[in-house]
């Protein structure tokens, strides 16, 4: 049990350094263009048919009116329910919402486990009905997060598979990802239907990670309970590296681009943040660039005379 | 091959022209064009394609040169390797770097994008104008050249790709079959924007390895860095010109306005596109007219540069983009003016508001503002009286995807039109929603070659099915019909289209801006000042 237990914790580790490294990767992007998108959903008011500040005569003598509550509404009904894929590809929703649906369970699960487990290791009585209660939420969650996540990884796996749109661009990997997730899901309902009906294992596993602990269990344990902690590990260290990921990523292509509708005032923060980004050398080889030079000084620039390269060539060609 | 058929391997195959385009795939329009026959495609010369790469589907909008040997082939390959490098790079690329990284590394391949996709769903669901069709084979040779993991896993990640010439050629090709209109994107659940990737396709193939089409780099943004405008119009031109509107003012309305010139510490600097000044020259005089009757402090600046709002860098180049912008903001901090104003045009907003809201810096930031909120706060608010009876006869409104979707401007324009037009309705779907002209990021002013008759056929055919939808029941050509397009790019796919479908002598459909109808309603100005002549 050693050995699954290093791998664990080796998974664990992976997992929050990828997406540390992930985060970290996308948060030091210099500042880019202004490049949002309408509706913008703190837009108070406007963000109902998609309007902006930019409505305001003398708009930027007016105050900013930003609709926090309504932008997590928005947030919400993005992640929760999908809102993007309920309205533009509801035939894609019916697999997609169970799925996310599933995981978003399966995370509550996990969640609840390792609260149980701590409590546990601090020495709280859960014998009594709070003990109770998160064992029904355990149970809750876990079949319910792993009969939806596999419903749904089963569905997207068809129509990946059926939908002549979606296969022809989808590589290897992407069904190979749903395939992982597939079969872990599959053999923890297989296992906690016939074996653990109440995911004590799961808890006493995590009890002894967090203990630091030999997970002994003896020789009852089944063969397919350890398939499941080996798959639920690799699984764990495996979507970090993946384009399944993307629950990171959108927080950024939200919020960093899509709502991203801050405005710059003289002596702002996103001016100085420019003026930075301005000092940077460029190194594009087009002959109507300087290359080597900073975007300060290419942009202030006249245009350099033609020289023989292939683009100039090419312009004899084009005429 | 039909276009239907295609796949991204077959991409990069030497085997002639990918898709040969077929008028049938096209979907019909409907009443009263439902019958409509369109002309095939007409075939560039041999001469033609000899010297320039048609291997896409036939049609020309880069002017690709073809290379004349291997060598030559290889060189061109390095150059493109070495741009998508670049545009990884946070010296080279810090203007988009964070969406373009996003976009290239999170798509789940969905294919969400597809049905929002007017060309798509026009050209017949061609695989080639599929909005992930280019974006994903960017992100196949990116992966292949740049993750050696993803390299060297090959089929598995789908980088299993040899990068030849003809997959480049057609790559960039591909890149001006998309109108920048980020209707795709709005449709992503994850808001991956394929239209900034086609963008930044063609970003590689300018700024490394100096290919564009000549109407936006020579014709558009060198001629107006050069010369003043991409119109041509110099300065000495330009004085030609307004004395001409000055005298049509007289003419049109029996008024004198001289339209003020290089006026310093004005309020307003008004900055138009140009090429209203030499094809609709009655937009400017119209501004011209309200503004005076308004009573405001404005200006025309006559500097280089100053009298054209066009940013063509917007579309192709991002060192052409800040280059005609910083000379724009220069301008701007050198009149000292209090506020510019954006003409119509889509772009221009676009490209001093918002992208340029992060260009304009420091003493040269000086606001900016649509010339559609200043109007409804002139007609709105009752600075001057106007009266609708005059705009008795349908009106439509085209959204300009820069003015509405990338900026949120929406209601400003209606409230106008609702106050001055009673017969104003709305196109199907509207506002942030609404379906690019089929001209956007450049292509109304691509004329060469056989790129127009893509335009009116596939990019543009959505737009002209939503004119006639909005004015059904009035198609008789007894009533006169005004799409009113506030943006000047879209005027002019907009003419192209109502020309190619002969919709004007056949249902007497005309389009123009938005300040024409209020300049033709307002009582203080002689009645007629809309003329219904098309051109």
């Amino acid at each position: 049990m050693l050995a699954i237990q290093i791998l664990t914790y080796v998974c664990i580790f992976l997992f929050l350094a990828f997406i540390v490294g992930r985060v970290v990767k996308y948060v030091k992007t210099p500042l880019h263009v202004r490049w949002e998108l309408y509706p913008v959903a703190h837009e108070k008011g406007r963000a109902v048919y998609g309007g902006s500040i930019f409505e305001e005569l003398e708009w930027w003598t007016k105050p900013r009116k930003l609709d926090r509550i309504g932008e997590l509404a928005e947030m919400l009904r993005e992640i929760v329910f999908l809102k993007g894929v309920f309205k533009h590809n509801r035939p894609l929703w019916y697999f997609s919402f169970p799925f996310h649906m599933g995981l978003y369970l399966l995370v509550g699960w996990l969640g609840i486990l390792f609260l149980a487990a701590l409590l546990f290791v601090l020495g709280i009585d859960l014998s009594g009905q709070f003990g109770v209660v998160l064992r029904y939420l355990v149970a809750l969650s876990g079949y319910a997060g792993l009969g939806l996540t596999a419903l749904g990884a089963f569905g997207l796996m068809a129509r990946r598979i059926g939908n002549r749109d979606i296969r022809r661009y989808s590589a290897p990997v992407e069904y190979i990802n749903l395939a992982f997730i597939l079969a872990t899901v599959i053999t923890a309902l297989v296992v906690h239907l016939s074996y653990d009906h109440w995911f004590q294992a799961p808890a006493a596993y995590i009890v002894s990670l967090i203990k630091f602990s030999s997970f002994d269990v003896g020789s009852q344990l089944p063969a397919g309970m350890l398939v499941e902690l080996v798959l639920g590990s690799l699984l764990l260290a495996y979507i970090p590296m993946t384009r399944m990921a993307h629950f990171v990523s959108k927080y950024f292509l939200y919020h960093d681009v899509r709502w991203s509708d801050e405005p710059n005032p003289r002596g702002s923060k996103i001016e100085s943040q420019i003026m930075g980004n301005f000092g940077l050398l460029m190194n594009w080889q087009a002959s109507h660039i300087q290359s080597g030079k900073s975007w300060a000084e290419v942009g202030t620039s006249d245009m350099p005379k033609a020289d023989d390269s292939g683009g100039d060539k090419a312009k004899e060609v084009q005429a | 091959m039909k276009g239907q058929d295609v796949r991204i391997k077959d991409v990069g195959k030497n085997e002639g022209r990918l898709v040969d385009l077929d008028v049938g795939d096209i979907p019909k329009l409907p009443p009263p064009y439902d019958n409509w026959q369109d002309k095939p495609y007409s075939e560039v010369s041999e001469e033609k394609r000899s010297r320039m790469d048609t291997s896409l589907d036939g049609i020309i909008g880069l002017r690709l040169p073809r290379p004349r040997s291997e060598a030559e082939k290889s060189e061109l390959v390095a150059k493109f390797l070495r741009g998508v490098d670049k545009l990884f790079s946070r010296e080279d690329n810090w203007t988009f770097l964070q969406p373009f990284l996003l976009a290239m590394e999170n798509c789940v391949k969905c294919n969400t994008c597809a049905d929002a996709c007017p060309i798509f769903e026009e050209s017949g669901r061609a695989e080639i104008y599929r909005p992930l069709f280019r974006a994903e084979l960017l992100r196949r040779i990116a992966q292949r050249q740049r993750s050696p993991v993803a390299k060297a896993l090959g089929k598995l990640t789908g980088a299993d790709i040899d990068v030849t010439w003809e997959m480049v050629a057609r790559l960039g090709e591909s890149a001006y079959r998309c109108t920048l209109c980020r209707r795709c994107a709005q449709h992503c659940p994850m808001a991956i924007d394929n239209g900034m990737v086609s963008r930044e396709i063609r970003k590689i193939f300018s700024q490394e390895m100096g290919i564009s089409p000549p109407e936006l780099h020579e014709d558009g943004t060198i001629k107006q860095l050069t010369v003043g405008s991409s119109t041509g119009v110099n300065q000495h031109a330009l004085m030609d010109i307004l004395e001409f509107a000055e005298e049509d003012i007289e003419d049109r309305i029996g008024m004198k306005i001289k339209i003020p010139l290089d006026k310093a510490g004005a309020d307003i600097l008004i900055m138009h596109n140009a090429g209203e000044f030499l094809s609709w020259p009655e937009n400017l005089e119209a501004f011209a007219i309200l503004f005076e009757l308004a009573g405001l402090s404005w200006t025309l600046s006559t500097d280089l540069v100053g009298y054209d709002s066009v940013n063509y860098g917007l579309f192709y180049d991002d060192i052409q983009y800040t280059r005609v912008t910083l000379a724009h903001a220069q301008i701007a901090k050198k009149l000292g003016v209090k506020k510019v104003v954006m003409g119509e045009c889509g772009h221009a907003h676009k490209a001093f508001m918002a992208v340029g809201d992060r260009m304009w810096l420091e003493e040269s930031n000086i606001p900016r503002e649509s010339a559609l909120t200043l109007m409804e706060d002139l007609v709105c608010n009752e600075k001057i009286m106007v009266d609708p009876s005059r705009n008795d006869f349908p009106v439509t409104l085209h959204d300009p995807c820069n003015i509405v979707r990338s900026m949120g401007i929406v209601m400003p324009q209606r409230r106008v039109l609702e106050k001055i037009c009673p017969q104003f309705r709305e196109m199907e779907p509207h506002g942030v929603d609404n379906y690019c002209c089929g001209g956007g990021s450049g292509f109304a002013i691509m004329q060469s070659n056989n790129f127009p008759d893509w335009r009116m056929r596939i990019s543009g055919r959505k737009k002209f099915a939503q004119i006639i939808n909005a004015f059904e029941g009035k198609m008789d050509p007894s009533i006169n019909k005004y799409v009113c397009a506030p943006c000047s790019n879209c005027k002019g796919q907009i003419r192209d289209l109502l020309t190619y479908y002969d919709a004007w002598n056949r249902h007497h459909i005309l389009y123009g801006g938005l300040v024409e109808l209020v300049v033709n309603a307002m009582v203080d100005v002689r009645e007629g000042f809309l003329e219904w002549e098309f051109h």
